[in-house]
C-alpha cells in the first residue's frame, strides 16, 4: 500500500511511509532488510557497527518479560571494513534509505566508522550513544553532554549524510542530551534506546541474562518513550524518530502527537512479526483520514497546541 | 505464532526428569513443561544451563506435560548438559519454529547426526497412517546411530538403512548413497531431512531431480529465537521463526547459502 498521506522527508531522506526498521533488529543481512521493505518499512536502521569485529555475549541475550523483552547482545558486529560488503549489496536491492547505526569507543572510532560507512553509501548515520550493556560506549557518551558533543562534531567534520544521534532513556533530563547533539550539528535525533534492566530467576537465584544486567523494550516503555519525544519536541528544533514499544497505528499515531516525525519499530516484530510495518501503516493512513488531514505531517507535534 | 505466545513464552526454569545415555557422545534429557509438551515435530526450544549458555535443541517428543531433546556434546554448553543429573535445574523457552507437514503415501526420512532426532519424533506420528516408511540414517559407527532400536521397531521390516563411515554396522558408506540408489528404484510422495547441512542440500537436490517433495530442518546460530537479533537468517528468511522447517519452494529461495554459509558470532558470513 502506498499512500501519498503517508510520504514524508525527514532530515532530508524520502520515507514512503513513516515506519522504519529500529537498530539492532534483523539488521545483518542485505536479504532480511529487504524483506522488511517488502512488509512496508519506510527506512531501515542497520545493526550498530563499530571499527572492529565483536561475537557478543554468551546467550542468554534476549528473554522474554511480561510487556516486553530485556536484551543484552553485547553488540555483536562484523566490524565496518566486513560490513561495508553488506552495505553495498544493501544499495544495490533496497528501495527505501538505508541509516546505519555506528558505534564507538572514541570520537575518533566514531568517525572513522561513520566515515567508511558513508563511503559504502549509507544514506544517513545513526549515532548509537546509548546502548546500555556495553562499558564505555553506547550510553555512558550518552549520558554525558560535552562527550556526545565531541562524537557528533567529529562525526559531522568527517560524513556529508545526515547525522541522527540515538539518544538514551537512562538520564535525568533527556533535552539536555537531546539540546547538545543538536548544538553539535546532529541533523535529527531518535528518542529512544533501551532503558536499564535485569531479569532474575527464583528458582536457581540467579540473573538470567549471561551479562546480568540488560535493556527494556517494548510495549513496557512507550509511555517513557513517549514521554521523551514530548520533552524533546518542546525544548529542540530538530526531527525526531520515536522509538520504544511501537506496536499497533494507535502508538505511531501518539508518537506523532508527541513530536515525532517517524517511528522505528523493532520489538514489535517479535510480538506480531513483519506484518506490523503494514498494519501500522494502514491504520495510520485510515487515521488521517478519517481525521480530514492530507498529510502525515500535519500532526506532527499536534497535541502541543493546548 | 501469536502475539499472545511470544509475550507469554517467557523462560521458566523446571527440573530434569530423566537423564539416558544413548551413545558414547549423546544423552538424552526429560524435563516436565507443558507448553513443551503441547510441540510438534519440528519445532525447537531453548535450553538454558544456568551459569553456562542457553542452546537451541530439537524436540525429540513431547506429550504428558514433558519434553524430550538429545544433546550431543561439541563444546561449552553441551558438556555443561552432560554432566546434569535428574532433579537438577534448567530453563526452558519454546517451543518455536515451523513444524513438519505430516503428509500421507510413500515417505522417505533421512537423518544424520542428532538431525535423526526430530525425524524419530515425525516418525512416530507418521507411522501408523502411511502407506510406507522409510528410514535411511547415517553416522561415523554403529555406537552414534542414534535411536536405531526405536526406529527399526516403528518401521518394521526392511524399511531402515543405516550407513556408516567404518562400516561397523549396515552399510560401509555416507548416508547419501543408498539415497541415490532410493530415488532411482521408488517413486515417494514426500521426502523429510535433518542432519549436517551438506547431506541435507544432497538430500533437497536429489528430491528435486526426481520431482519429490521435500522439508529440511536447518541450523544455524540462534540468540532470541523469537525472530528479531538477526542471528539466523538465511537469504531472506528466520530460521528461528521461518523455520527451521523449510519447503522446496523456500529451499530454492535460499541455495546460495544452503551447505554454504552462514552467519558467525559476530555476524560476518562464514563458509560451511
Ligand atoms: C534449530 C536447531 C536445532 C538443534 N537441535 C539439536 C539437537 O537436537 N541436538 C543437539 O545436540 N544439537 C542440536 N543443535 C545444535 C546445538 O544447538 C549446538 O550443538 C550447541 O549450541 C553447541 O553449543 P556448545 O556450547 O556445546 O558448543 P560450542 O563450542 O559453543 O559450539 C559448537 C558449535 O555449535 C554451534 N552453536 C553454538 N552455539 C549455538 C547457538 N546458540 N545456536 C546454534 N548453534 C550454536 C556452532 O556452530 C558452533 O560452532 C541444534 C541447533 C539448532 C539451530
Ligand atoms: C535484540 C535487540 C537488539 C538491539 N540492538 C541495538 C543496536 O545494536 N543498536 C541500537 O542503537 N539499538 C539496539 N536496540 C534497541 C532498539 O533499536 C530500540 O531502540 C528499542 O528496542 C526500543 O524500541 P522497540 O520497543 O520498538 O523495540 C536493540 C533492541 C533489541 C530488542
Ligand atoms: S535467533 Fe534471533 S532472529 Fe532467529
Amino acid at each position: 500500500m502506498n499512500s501519498h498521506r503517508l510520504n514524508l522527508n525527514f532530515a532530508g531522506l524520502n520515507l514512503k511511509s513513516p515506519t522504519a526498521l529500529a537498530s539492532g533488529i534483523l539488521g545483518y543481512s542485505a536479504e532480511s532488510m529487504q524483506s522488511i521493505v517488502e512488509a512496508g518499512a519506510g527506512a531501515l536502521v542497520t545493526k550498530s557497527v563499530g571499527l572492529k569485529p565483536r561475537t557478543g555475549y554468551a546467550n542468554p541475550t534476549v528473554i522474554q518479560a511480561k510487556c516486553g523483552l530485556i536484551n543484552a547482545m553485547g553488540l555483536p558486529n562484523p566490524g565496518i571494513d566486513t560490513y561495508v560488503h553488506e552495505i553495498r549489496h544493501a544499495k544495490t536491492i533496497l528501495t527505501v534509505p538505508l541509516i546505519v547505526s555506528v558505534y564507538g569507543f572514541s570520537a575518533e572510532e566514531y568517525a572513522a566508522t561513520a566515515h567508511k560507512a558513508a563511503e559504502a553509501g549509507a544514506d544517513a548515520i545513526e549515532l548509537n550513544v546509548s546502548c546500555p550493556h556495553v562499558k564505555e560506549t553506547g550510553s555512558e557518551i550518552g549520558q554525558n553532554p560535552a562527550l556526545l558533543a565531541e562524537v557528533v562534531k567529529k562525526v559531522k567534520a568527517t560524513v556529508h549524510t545526515p547525522v541522527i544521534v540515538k539518544l538514551s532513556p537512562n538520564v535525568t533530563d533527556i533535552t539536555a542530551t537531546a539540546e547538545a547533539a543538536v548544538k553539535a550539528g546532529a541533523d535529527a535525533l531518535t528518542a529512544v534506546n533501551t532503558i536499564k534492566a535485569m531479569a532474575i530467576d527464583a528458582e536457581t537465584a540467579l540473573p538470567i541474562l549471561s551479562n546480568k544486567r540488560g535493556g527494556l523494550s517494548g510495549p513496557a516503555i512507550k509511555p517513557v518513550a513517549l514521554r521523551c519525544v514530548y520533552d524533546i519536541y518542546e525544548k529542540v528544533k530538530a526531527p525526531i524518530m520515536g522509538c520504544g514499544g511501537v506496536t499497533t497505528w494507535r502508538d505511531a499515531v501518539e508518537f506523532l502527537l508527541a513530536g515525532a516525525s517517524a517511528v522505528q519499530i523493532g520489538t514489535a516484530i517479535a510480538l506480531r512479526n513483519s506484518s506490523v510495518f503494514e498494519a501500522v501503516n494502514r491504520g495510520v493512513s485510515a487515521y488521517l483520514r478519517k481525521k480530514g488531514f492530507r498529510s502525515v505531517n500535519e500532526i506532527v507535534g499536534l497535541s502541543h497546541r493546548s | 505464532m501469536s502475539a499472545y505466545l511470544t509475550a507469554a513464552n517467557t523462560m521458566r526454569t523446571t527440573r530434569i526428569i530423566t537423564v539416558k545415555t544413548e551413545s558414547p557422545t549423546v544423552k538424552t534429557f526429560i524435563v516436565k513443561d507443558t507448553l513443551c509438551s503441547k510441540a510438534k515435530p519440528g519445532q525447537f526450544l531453548m535450553l538454558w544451563a544456568p551459569r553456562v549458555d542457553e542452546i537451541p535443541l530439537s524436540i525429540l517428543d513431547a506429550g504428558d506435560g514433558a519434553v524430550s531433546v538429545a544433546v550431543k556434546a561439541v563444546g561449552e554448553a553441551t558438556r555443561a548438559l552432560h554432566m546434569l543429573k535428574s532433579g537438577d535445574t534448567v530453563g526452558v523457552r519454546g517451543p518455536f519454529g515451523t513444524s513438519f507437514t505430516e503428509n500421507d503415501g510413500r515417505i522417505l526420512l533421512a537423518g544424520g547426526g542428532t538431525g535423526t532426532a526430530p525425524l524419530l519424533f515425525l516418525a512416530k506420528k507418521l507411522a501408523a497412517k502411511v502407506k510406507r516408511l522409510i528410514f535411511v540414517m547415517g553416522a561415523k559407527t554403529k555406537d552414534e546411530l542414534l535411536f536405531l532400536r526405536e526406529i527399526e521397531a516403528l518401521c518394521t521390516g526392511k524399511s531402515v538403512v543405516a550407513a556408516t563411515e567404518d562400516g561397523s554396522y549396515g552399510l560401509k558408506c555416507l548416508a547419501t548413497e543408498p539415497l541415490e540408489a532410493l530415488f532411482a528404484q521408488e517413486k515417494f510422495d514426500m521426502v523429510y531431512t535433518c542432519g549436517p547441512e551438506l547431506m541435507v542440500r544432497k538430500v533437497f537436490e536429489l528430491a528435486e531431480q526426481h520431482g519429490v517433495a521435500v522439508e529440511a530442518s536447518l541450523e544455524r546460530l540462534m540468540r532470541c529465537s523469537i525472530g528479531i537479533c538477526g542471528s539466523c537468517v538465511i537469504g531472506k528468511y528466520r530460521v528461528c521463526r521461518d523455520g527451521p522447517v523449510f519447503n522446496a519452494t523456500r529451499l530454492r529461495e535460499v541455495t546460495a547459502e544452503l551447505g554454504v554459509s552462514k552467519l558467525g558470532f559476530d555476524g560476518a558470513r562464514i563458509p560451511i
